[in-house]
């Protein structure tokens, strides 16, 4: 009897690392909105959005911003696909170029 | 003070406008307000569900200046599709997002619009057919967003795709056809530009 309960420890510490391993990719990978640049939208205007939208500092704001007028694109937020939609139809709302799509790391 | 919009004590903004400043932006709100359209529920006025229950579009519009106020939502303009099926995915979940957001953006931007109407139709103009606006702060808001489509329309039109088209829009000679629409274009910048500030926290 002794040599049939001495490896079932082992198995469960088995299973364990193997629910770890799965644990990693998860299926609900966050989306993200992007902004995209647009030389009609003025800097000041895209700023006054994410602020009053998205409640961000002025600092903040004025970052992503630039991002989007030198890198040609910001990820503005990010959260569930339909939060997602719901900040993009703002931001067609308000003029900007918005997309969403699953972050891909 | 001619062209520049300044905060009003207590919140909102006011601006000089003379007669032809007036008439221009009136007509190219009322341009706006003919390209977005009427609501759906105004074919059906005696049935005031109609609008609710309404759905918007699947196909994006085949209008230039419609299309980029109204852009797909799942088409990234730099990332190509992984694969013809991710393709034909994208554009399933744009086509479906259009039809369940379209009708309710286009109705916010004929508000903005129609707010722009109203206000330029209520002013009394003095002698020389100026005045001064005088927008409340939700006012403000609404002139804003209006402007902006407004700029989005024209630039459109003008093809403005990256700066270096400002920059040659600014160099124009003067017996170039564009050159009204390009003025317009850079009055309203500095219009909308004035705007912004009296809103900036």
């Amino acid at each position: 009897m002794g040599a049939v309960t001495s490896p079932a420890p082992l198995e469960i510490e088995r299973t364990e690392s193997a629910e770890e391993v799965f644990a990693v990719p998860e299926p609900d990978v966050p989306w993200v909105t992007i902004v995209h640049n647009d030389p009609v939208n003025l800097m000041s205007y895209v700023t006054y959005v994410f602020q009053t939208y998205f409640g961000y500092s002025k600092d903040k704001a004025t970052k992503l911003m630039m991002d989007v007028h030198h890198k040609g694109r910001a990820v503005v937020s990010s959260g569930s696909r339909e939060e997602m939609e719901r900040d993009v139809q703002a931001m067609h709302g308000y003029g900007l170029w918005a997309t969403l799509q699953q972050d891909r790391k | 003070m001619p062209g520049h919009f300044e905060p009003l004590r207590g919140g909102g903004a006011a601006v000089a406008l003379d007669d032809v400043e007036i008439s221009i932006i009136r007509s190219l709100a009322v341009q706006l307000l003919e390209l977005i359209g009427p609501g759906p529920g105004e074919d059906a006025p005696d049935d005031p569900l109609a609008e609710l229950f309404a759905e918007g579009p699947s196909e994006p519009p085949s209008d230039p200046v419609l299309r980029r106020l109204f852009p797909d939502a799942y088409t990234d303009p730099e990332q190509a599709p992984d694969s013809p099926q991710d393709a034909e995915e994208k554009l399933a979940h744009s086509a479906e997002f259009r039809r369940f957001t379209e009708n309710d953006l286009r109705a916010g931007k004929r508000e903005n619009a129609l707010a722009v109407v109203r206000t330029l139709d209520s002013l009394t103009p003095g002698g020389d057919g100026g005045a001064i606006l005088k927008l409340t702060a939700e006012e403000s808001r609404q002139w804003l967003g209006s402007l902006n489509d407004l700029r989005l329309a024209i630039g459109s039109r003008l093809d403005i795709t990256d700066e270096d088209d400002t920059d040659d829009l600014y160099r124009l000679p003067d017996e170039d056809p564009r050159k009204p629409m390009v003025m317009a274009y850079l009055w309203l910048g500095g219009l909308q530009e004035t705007l912004v500030t009296t809103l900036m926290r």
